[in-house]
């Protein structure tokens, strides 16, 4: 029986997002449907509107959050490890490592087990638990930095880089650059096992998130919003700020900042230089090359379909170890975060 | 090699002209030598080794990769040197990494044979960004926004030094600088300047507009040609015979016939040609010259170079710097009338009377050899850099002429992601029927915004794929402005511009309207 089914039969992309047909409900679809699975809390996979939305408690309180409590969406959470069965599929959400409450979508359909897997990443992250290998006979993997070029380095090795530019410019601000959900928290979970412990200044963007991230037991020790402190304040501090406000006004009342970027894409030059960054590091919630090929070999999935990102270099890859693997296109996703 | 990588990575994301010179002056204080001194000389363009090949950079990378892998990463980074500097992993028994002094004593003397086993060696030993330096180095190429100039600068503020005292004395210094590192930080004598055919820091001119003339006297000012050729410098002293570009780079050897005809002692200032019987040859045939490591004897017969001079700064064992440009020319003259000299000749002076008069000579002047005029105050000294007030160039219009959009290929780096580089073509009829025939490629000219606009109408309007290359419909009208045209065998359409740069979308003229090749061969000279 398993033999004969085919997977694309029962899980496949339309206009509105992955659907799964035999339980009638859409992962991380682009528009508002009657029934979604969400793997995490990421705008380009979360989004308001939807009937049922079924995801992590975590990933529901962060679209409680973002999305005006949404009165209107019967929610269903599920815990990491425990099963539900929709029409006639089981599903299951296993972590995915990415950010607080991101999940990877296992689904079962007459002895056929598909895994979602989301965003993902496999290195340690402290604010949310580490990836599981789910064996499976399809496995759908994101390509955000699916090239050979892509190597995260340490992370706690790049959190050094800005604490040693600290030291040497000790009466100019260092501006970084973070997005609100994620890497926000991370880096400052990462500042704090650096050693860090003097209060970290927040840009107004940021605090919603870092409060339900505290709320969620993530100890994010001595925080506070910019606001309307003096100048002299910022001298030698430390302030997170979104990466696009280091470009607007708000920045200017910094004087002499020094303006930092956490992401996966500053590794490579020209996209770093493009940031404005002076100090660009490479932090990055998901996976980098060597992690995508290593996934594949842990799932040990026959078949692979790869989504947004740089699906060709991936499939390659793929194929080249026995896979049968194909891009996958899908519709509303963006190139995120990084 | 570690603290020079380090020191380039952050220069490469240093905007600020004063950071990048306290980064440079703290290298240079906290460097031991002899590694700071090959720093200085790498950051002034003063090494030189074989330069490594881009094939055997690229091949490196295939054979670490696969050549599929390596294609889609070299085109997502846009940089040979830095794709194989991302993608090559640290060895893990691969020995400590090189320091700069050892990079640089190993391949001035390693054969072409050894270099591909040395270096391997060391990218094994190297991080990600040690690998970056180390091969920028290699390919001659670091890009980091220093000029030789800002380097000379920061060693020059490390010693309490003026940049033009390093100047004088650079081009009688060979890396790794011992005697100027020695001067600048330790208080030793000063290298001396005695050594023959040093380069002098030239002055520069700035650029001006007609109507800005209005507020200048037309009596205080000289005007010459603005030859289209290259800025250099000619120097002989004790026997020594150089030639300079305008950067002080010595490009003596590229030019053999030049320094051969020096029979004189002296500094001066002129343009580069390529002359034939009388004619200055379009600036084309210099860049044949340019281009060249190696002259060969047909090179030298059938592109004779010339300089054209037009100033003298030192004459006979005299400064004349101080002295004011119309006591300079008195001199120069006298002394071109001592003797002519087959290679070397005079730029005349033009005569005029008001702004006006100027005006027209430069509108009629139509020579393909001249790029508009240069204006100099008679009574201005020759002044190192580019002094507000004394020298203007007064540039000719850029011409103008309609072309037709007809194929888009993506950029490199920063606009991987746009299509940014642009074929135009002009109409003209073959065999009764009138088609578009490709004239030129552009990839500036337009602001952010337009570049976001003509992305979306290339993809909206693709007709044909060709791997990178799109070909669109035949309907946008863009405005190409040049500096100037010659005949071309190389090009399909008979022409090559200079400087094609996209001056104005024109979404108001019908594709029909735009310009024909016979328009534009009447612009040739
Ligand atoms: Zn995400
Ligand atoms: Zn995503």
């Amino acid at each position: 029986m398993t033999d004969t089914l085919d997977p694309r039969s029962w899980l496949y992309p339309t206009p509105r997002g992955l659907y799964c047909k035999p339980g009638d409900f859409y992962i991380d679809p682009a528009v508002a449907v009657p029934r979604a699975v969400i793997t995490h809390g990421h705008g380009d996979h979360a989004r308001p509107g939807h009937r049922a939305a079924l995801a992590t408690p975590e990933t529901l309180a962060i679209m409680r959050a973002r999305f005006e409590d949404m009165p209107d969406t019967q929610q269903q959470p599920l815990k990491y490890g425990e099963s539900v069965q929709i029409g006639e599929v089981d599903v299951e959400l296993a972590p995915a490592g990415h950010i607080l409450g991101s999940a990877q979508a296992v689904l079962a359909y007459r002895g056929q087990r598909i895994v979602v897997s989301g965003d993902f990443k496999r290195r340690p992250d402290p604010t949310c638990p580490p990836f599981e290998p789910i064996p499976c006979d399809v496995f759908i993997t994101e390509a955000t930095f699916a090239l050979p070029v892509f190597h995260h380095p340490s992370d706690m090795g790049e959190i050094g880089k800005l604490l040693r530019s600290v030291a040497t410019f000790p009466e100019r601000t260092h501006l970084v650059g973070v997005y609100a959900l994620g890497k926000c928290q991370r880096v400052i979970r990462l500042l704090r096992a650096a050693g860090w412990d003097k209060r970290i200044w927040l840009h107004g963007g940021l605090m919603a998130l870092c409060k339900l991230y505290q709320e969620q037991g993530v100890d994010l020790g001595d925080i506070a919003h910019v606001g309307d402190a003096i100048l002299e304040t910022f001298r030698g501090a430390i302030v997170l700020c979104p990466p696009s406000a280091l470009a607007d006004r708000w920045s200017r009342r910094f004087a002499d900042p020094v303006p930092a970027v956490c992401s996966g894409w500053m590794r490579v030059r020209a996209r770093a230089r493009q940031s404005g960054a002076e100090l660009p590091l490479v932090i990055s919630d998901h996976a980098d090359w060597g992690e995508l090929c290593q996934t594949l070999k842990d799932v040990g999935a026959p078949k692979v379909w790869v989504t947004h990102g740089r699906e060709e270099a991936l499939v390659h890859m793929a194929r080249s170890i026995g896979i049968d693997a194909e891009a996958l296109h899908l519709a509303g996703r963006d190139e995120e975060d990084g | 090699m570690q603290a020079f990588a380090a020191l380039l990575d952050a220069l490469s994301y240093q905007p600020a002209r004063n950071a990048k010179l306290r980064l440079i002056e703290t290298y240079l204080r906290e460097t031991p030598d002899p590694d700071r001194g090959w720093a200085l000389a790498a950051l002034t363009g003063g090494l030189d080794f074989p330069a490594a090949k881009p094939a055997l950079l690229r091949g490196f990378g295939e054979d670490k990769i696969g050549p599929e892998l390596f294609h889609w990463s070299y085109d997502y980074v846009g940089d040979l040197a830095e794709t194989l500097s991302l993608i090559w992993e640290t060895g893990p028994d691969a020995g400590p990494p090189p320091t700069l002094g050892e990079v640089v004593d190993t391949l001035q003397r390693a054969t072409k044979m050894q270099t591909p086993a040395i270096l391997k060696r060391w990218l094994d030993a190297l991080d990600a960004t040690g690998r970056w330096a180390l091969l920028k180095l290699l390919t001659g190429a670091l890009r980091v926004g220093v000029s030789a100039r800002l380097a000379k600068q920061a060693a020059a503020n490390i010693g309490n030094k003026s940049v033009d005292e390093v100047e004088e004395i650079w081009h009688g210094l060979t890396p790794p600088y011992r005697p100027l590192l020695d001067w600048l930080l330790h208080d030793a004598p000063k290298p001396s300047t005695n050594a023959g055919g040093a380069f002098l820091p030239p002055m520069l001119a700035n650029p001006i507009e007609r109507a800005e003339l209005e507020a200048l006297d037309p009596a205080h000012f000289r005007a010459e040609w603005k030859w289209d050729g290259i800025r250099v410098q000619v120097a002989a002293s004790g026997g020594v015979k150089r030639l300079y570009s305008r950067a002080g780079e010595d490009i003596s050897a590229a030019f053999p016939d030049i320094i051969e005809a020096i029979d004189f002692e002296g500094v001066f200032d002129g343009e580069l040609l390529v002359r034939r019987d009388e004619t200055v040859a379009p600036f084309n045939d210099l860049q044949q010259r340019l281009n060249r490591k190696a002259v060969t004897p047909k090179m030298l017969k059938e592109h004779p170079a010339h300089v054209r001079l037009y100033d003298v700064l030192w004459l006979e064992g005299e400064d004349l710097r101080a002295l004011s440009f119309d006591q300079r020319r008195a001199r120069l003259e006298a002394w071109n009338a001592e003797k002519p000299r087959a290679r070397f000749d005079v730029s005349p002076l033009v005569i005029f009377t008001d702004w006006a008069h100027l005006a027209t000579l430069r509108e009629q002047m139509t020579s393909d050899g001249i790029e508009g005029l240069m204006l100099k105050r008679g009574d201005s000294a020759y002044l190192a850099g580019r002094p507000k007030g004394p020298w203007f160039k007064w540039k000719r219009d850029p011409m103008l002429v309609d072309c037709v959009l007809m194929y888009a290929q993506r950029g490199h780096g920063k606009r991987s992601s746009f299509y940014s580089d642009y074929t135009f073509g002009c109409w003209r009829e073959a065999d009764g029927k009138r088609e578009l025939a490709p004239v030129g490629k552009a990839y500036f000219g337009f602001t952010d915004e337009e570049l976001r606009w003509l992305d979306k109408w290339v993809r909206d309007h693709t007709t044909n794929r060709f791997g990178p290359v799109r070909e669109v419909a035949p309907e946008l009208v863009l405005e190409i402005a040049f500096d100037g045209i010659a005949r071309s065998t190389r090009h399909k359409s008979g022409v090559a511009m200079r400087f094609p740069r996209i001056n104005r979308i024109r979404t108001d003229k019908p594709a029909a309207e735009a310009d024909t090749i016979d328009s534009l061969v009447r612009l040739m000279p």
